[in-house]
């Protein structure tokens, strides 16, 4: 297990050819966030941070509540702005990413509209950007393939599990062949069994279409099970505390035995020490912040 | 919904079910009910069971197959009644519609703009406790010196500008509650796909406000029908239920059963009408699912 200080900031993807005429997927450069609240009492929700993801590298960002993990991904989205720092997206600022569609999007909740079929579901950033139906139509059946719900395009939501309106909302998300994934607790709101399956799914579909991903999430094992490099993030105010490299092998390799195997307890632990501010695991590069 | 049919049976049967014992009420409380009526201290409760208070049940119904003036050769009353009733219907769609569309645009605007909620919010509250009496002449009167061209402002427009008065009210309330409840999820969800307010308004906030929607139209129909009735009575309108009610009550001493047929006529008017707002409901069936949580 390597980590690294989490300032370094460069790309870093072990086995990954990183093309250097391409920009990084994701390049964020000194980047604060501050609240203000009515009460004076502004909240600093992150400060200065940095970090660079590499094309079709997978990245998760886990943390304590009130960390800003989900604020950094939303900045990343341009949901919300940086008070300071700047936030690059395939070298375009972030809102001329979101403009240009360059990523998809996964929140906690499926948030399917309940009117419509899983395909029409699909196929509504499709048709929001005026891409013709036997396009779109297309389309749709490709994605619904990918996550093996072609038996369920014309139900409506309400007849889903809610594994399957996630694999609907995932399938959503890369309606528009994204180079880039962000995704907010995808699969917090299911039980165990359906996440792990859910996990080996999104590992296989990300192979499948080489998207880089910015991935938040409150669980260990799957922030270590899915990702390239693990952030770990530490609260009030929510910074970068270690980012930490698991080497688990090429996705097609990453399967249900992979859950069982040393390496994947070893990434664990090294997780697990460096969230509870142990500096066991964590070579003391940057000061851990110990209170 | 394709598996109405025993469902739709019972449905039926329980709706005339309901009717058949309110006459069996009514007929029950004639025969036994003291011919005074009664009193609690000087205020009746109950009405006087005399024929003239309470025709029975079965005098009501055959007169409505007897000429409109028992001694001449009139048409029948049903036909009177029933080309009443098609007369107030027409009155009361066209308030309707009016109301709908204008509720919808208040709504919208209110959903776009913070400050015109502020702002209109109060006076549309307010604009319901003017008493519909007052605002009858007022607006016959305005209505009078409206003049372009060819285009003469006609009585019925009043009736129908005041049915749509009562009727914009529950839909601008409704559709307002409606166009705000999506999930902020959605609402971002649209933002990250970088569409306009306007693709927002058209794929996300309308669809969403289907189901908060249907009650404020069925509402609205029943104030446009309430509006037309008291309306034509107070702006003196021929040829709608409300100015036959007025008539056929002066009536009621020789024909005690007379007056009762409008009333008909109005309950017939006010189902079509919330006929028509359960058809729509059917036709927009998909918009009123609910998605299961995740």
């Amino acid at each position: 297990m390597s980590t690294e200080p989490a300032a370094s900031g460069h790309a870093v993807a072990q086995g990954q050819p990183v093309a250097s005429a391409r920009p990084a997927a994701v390049s964020v450069a000194g980047v604060g966030k501050v609240f203000a609240s009515r009460k004076g009492t502004d909240v600093t929700a992150l400060e200065a941070v940095d970090l660079t993801i590499a094309p079709g590298e997978f990245v998760s960002l886990i943390g304590p509540s009130g960390c800003g993990k989900s604020t950094l991904l939303r900045l990343i989205a341009d949901l919300d702005t940086p008070t300071s720092g700047s936030i690059e997206v395939f070298g375009k600022t972030a809102r001329q990413a979101r403009i240009d569609q360059a990523y998809g999007i996964a929140f906690q909740q499926a948030g399917l509209l309940p009117w419509r079929t899983v395909r029409a579901n699909i196929e509504l950033p499709l048709e929001l950007h005026k891409v013709g139906k036997a396009d779109r139509a297309a389309r749709s059946s490709e994605l619904l393939a990918l996550v093996g719900l072609s038996d369920f395009a014309d139900k409506y939501p309400d007849q889903l599990s809610g594994g399957m309106q996630q694999r609907v909302a995932i399938a959503r998300s890369l309606a528009e062949s994204p180079g880039l994934l962000l995704m907010d607790e995808p699969f917090g709101a299911l039980d165990e069994m359906t996440r792990e399956r859910m996990q080996t799914e999104l590992v296989r579909i990300c192979a499948e279409t080489g998207a880089a991903v910015v991935f938040v999430t409150h669980s260990i094992p799957e922030a270590v099970f899915l990702s390239n490099r693990v952030v770990v993030m530490s609260p009030r105010p929510g910074r970068i505390r270690d980012v930490i490299a698991v080497d688990l092998g090429r996705a097609e390799g990453r399967d249900e035995g992979l859950r069982e195997a040393d390496s994947f307890f070893e990434a664990v632990v090294a997780v697990r020490e460096s969230l509870h501010g142990e500096s066991a695991g964590a070579p003391a590069a940057r000061g851990v912040d110990i209170r | 919904m394709t598996r109405t049919g025993s469902p739709l049976v019972r449905r039926v049967l329980l709706g005339v079910l309901g009717v058949v014992v309110l006459a069996a009420v009514w007929e029950l409380y004639k025969a036994l009910g003291p011919a005074t009526g009664v009193m609690i201290g000087d205020l009746t409760v109950l009405p006087r069971t005399s024929d003239l208070a309470m025709p029975h049940v079965w005098d009501m119904v055959a007169r409505l197959f007897r000429p409109v003036r028992s001694a001449g050769d009139d048409e029948l009353m049903w036909q009177a009644v029933l080309e009443a009733s098609f007369f107030s219907l027409g009155v009361a769609a066209v308030g309707w519609l009016v109301g709908v569309v204008v509720g919808m645009l208040l709504a919208i605007v209110m959903q776009r703009f913070r400050t015109a909620e502020s702002a209109l919010l109060p006076w549309i509250v307010l604009s319901q406790t003017v008493p519909l009496i007052a605002i009858a002449p007022l607006v016959k009167r305005w209505g009078s010196q409206i003049e372009i061209g060819e285009f003469s402002w006609e009585n019925w427009m009043s009736v129908a500008l005041i049915a749509s008065y009562l009727a914009f009210f529950p839909v601008s309330i409704g559709a307002l509650r409606g166009l705000e409840s999506p999930d902020v999820n959605h609402v971002e969800l649209m933002r990250t796909y970088s569409v306009g307010w306007w693709a927002t308004l058209i794929r996300l906030r309308l669809p969403a406000s289907v189901p908060y929607l249907l009650p404020a139209l069925r509402l609205a129909a029943a104030n446009a029908v309430i509006g037309t009735v008291v309306a034509e009575v107070s702006i003196g309108l021929r040829g709608g239920i409300g100015r036959m009610i007025v008539e056929y009550a002066a009536a009621a001493g020789g024909d005690p059963a007379k007056p009762w047929a409008p009333i008909f006529g109005a309950v017939v008017v006010g189902l079509l009408a919330a006929g028509v707002v359960a058809l729509i409901g059917l036709a927009l069936t998909r918009y009123r699912r609910g998605e299961t949580p995740a």
